[in-house]
């Protein structure tokens, strides 16, 4: 596959951006730009079946199979922006991607960008909620296809 | 308890005391406003901990050697301590628990389960800790019995025409917090016991934010069982308080069986210790009580009279910087509040709030703070509380004054 094409490719682009920050009030502050650019879910998408169980503020997520290609079509949406901004981030990385492909690459470019503390579970971020929520949507999908 | 008048209050001698407070958090010096969830603790209680497991530890009761006699005079020490604390008559009302949530647990599955029938009330409050709600709702499931909240006003204070109302005949027991963990509302303790007193309902008090910030006098509260944590009075986590009229405590049935709470023990039959071993079963937290009782002869040192002063003076000016910044809402304006200020800022999510509090170094809570109910009524998900210590000062809140206002221009737009 080709690197540009590919998580990795993409953990690597995250990786660039966050580059030019220096603290970690800047990484936040840019985490809140992202958290502001991502487009909200429609309201009706917005119900406790769609809560990602384990985050402090609500977050919401959607995934559903594309059957021409075999990629997952994620949505997100928090009520909180530094939420919204990390679940963009998790997008980034695995929306319109194949579940095997999600399956096969853990999100260590947290851990590469400085925010690797933010990626355990008892953070209140929901971070690791997300992350578990994306891959669960990936099982799924992965035992469906297959099946 | 024991209170110097005019104990002369130096928050800086204080602070100094606090070794948890000498550090920085992303390059900032630590602003802890997290108290009402658990204080930090004086070098006097961590030493004290610790000394007695370098000396005086070994199990307690019963050792014929020196070392558990002196362990055993400790913890002895401890409760005489913490029973003056709180003006008890006697050292057997006095229950060591794990902290306030087990105490009300104890109360409602030894005390109150045994007295419901189906159809009867548990009167409490919608500014419940839902450790004052969970308890209940379990004996209620078990018994058919049903629990009742009064209302609270949209200024956080409890309405008290619509308790007394809600007092009846089926009424067993009324619970409520003495200090509200959101709201601050010291609530008119006195006036609830004799509504309850009228028509000889028992009553628990649930101090657990109370006993750190103003004097308790169980005698003369004339309530029936109340409640509290060591880790929020500036002692360890792991160690509470339950205490309980004598008459109650000797007619009540164990809570949970083991060593330490048995007379005698054989296959057929087992007869309890006296109160208060009865309700003690296992080895305790022998060094966490012991550590409990050096933290009652701190608060005491600095004086609970000039703690309330303080605090008070520090609640002020928070509540008047606070209220200067634009969109930010205080929930909880009741006249009388002690230490603790929740609030909104403009649509941010507490959550984002609180986050950015951080990368200054500013320590404070954000959620439900274990009252969903209360949230409810307020129609909020969530609430950001700053709450204070006896270790707070001026400069804490000109820091998180400043900070709230830097998040609300980060967010804007």
């Amino acid at each position: 596959m080709d690197q540009a094409d590919s998580i990795a490719g993409e953990q690597k682009r995250i990786e660039d951006d966050f580059a030019l920050l220096e603290d970690t009030r800047d990484k936040y502050e840019f985490i809140i730009e992202l958290g502001k650019e991502l487009k909200p879910m429609p309201d009706e998408q917005k119900i406790a079946a769609n809560l990602v169980r384990g985050c402090q503020s609500q977050v919401w997520m959607t995934a559903e199979l594309d059957p021409a290609s075999g990629r997952l079509a994620l949505r997100a949406d928090s009520d909180a922006i530094i939420s919204k901004g990390l679940v963009a981030l998790v997008l980034r990385l695995y929306d319109k991607r194949l579940p095997a492909e999600i399956l096969a690459n853990p999100p260590d470019v947290f851990e590469a960008i400085g925010l690797g503390r933010l990626i355990t579970p008892g953070r209140s971020n929901g971070l690791y909620a997300m992350v578990n929520r994306v891959r669960q949507f990936a099982e799924g999908f992965g035992q469906a296809a297959k099946a | 308890m024991v209170d110097r008048p005019e104990a002369a209050f130096d928050v800086a001698a204080i602070r100094a005391q606090f070794p948890a407070l000498r550090q920085q958090i992303n390059g900032r010096p630590l602003v802890y406003l997290d108290s009402g969830a658990s204080t930090q603790k004086p070098q006097a209680v961590i030493d004290a901990h610790a000394r007695f497991y370098e000396h005086d530890y070994a199990n307690i009761h019963r050792g014929v050697y020196e070392l558990s006699q002196r362990a055993t005079a400790a913890h002895d020490e401890a409760r005489r301590k913490l029973t003056r604390f709180i003006n008890a008559a006697s050292w057997r009302e006095v229950i060591f628990t794990r902290n306030a949530t087990e105490s009300i647990n104890l109360v409602a599955q030894s005390f109150l389960r045994p007295r419901l029938q189906p159809g009867d009330e548990i009167l409490v409050t919608e500014m419940e800790h839902h450790a004052n709600i969970v308890p209940w709702q379990l004996i209620g499931a078990a018994t058919g019995a049903r629990l009742v909240a009064a209302p609270v006003t949209l200024e956080g204070i409890l309405d008290l025409d619509a308790f007394a109302e809600r007092i009846n005949a089926r009424t067993r027991l009324i619970a409520f917090p003495w200090i509200s963990n959101v709201l601050g509302t010291i609530n008119p303790v006195d006036r609830l016991i004799e509504l309850a007193k009228d028509r000889g309902i028992p009553v628990l008090v649930d101090a657990a934010q109370a006993v750190q910030h103003l004097p308790v006098d169980v005698q003369g509260l004339g309530a029936d069982f109340i409640a509290f944590s060591g880790h929020k009075m500036y002692g360890p986590s792991g160690v509470g308080v339950l205490w309980g009229k004598l008459e109650h405590l000797e007619a009540m049935p164990p809570y949970q069986g083991g060593g330490d709470m048995i007379e005698h023990v054989t296959f057929e039959a087992t007869t309890w210790n006296e109160v208060p071993f009865k309700f003690e079963a296992g080895t305790p937290d022998i060094a966490g009580i012991v550590a409990l009782g050096h933290a009652v002869d701190w608060i005491e040192s600095v004086g609970i009279q000039a703690i309330a002063r303080h605090e008070a003076s520090l609640l002020a000016t928070a509540t008047r910087d606070l209220s200067q910044i634009e969109g930010l809402e205080i929930i909880g304006r009741a006249p009388d509040k002690a230490s603790v200020l929740t609030f909104k800022l403009g649509d941010i999510h507490p959550q984002d709030v609180a986050t950015m509090l951080d990368l200054e170094g500013i320590a404070i809570r954000t959620g439900h703070h274990c009252a969903m109910p209360l949230h409810a009524k307020f129609g909020l998900s969530g609430s950001a509380r700053a709450s204070l210590g006896v270790y707070n000062d001026e400069s804490d809140i000109a820091a998180l004054s400043l900070a709230l206002r830097r998040v609300a221009r980060t967010f804007a737009g």
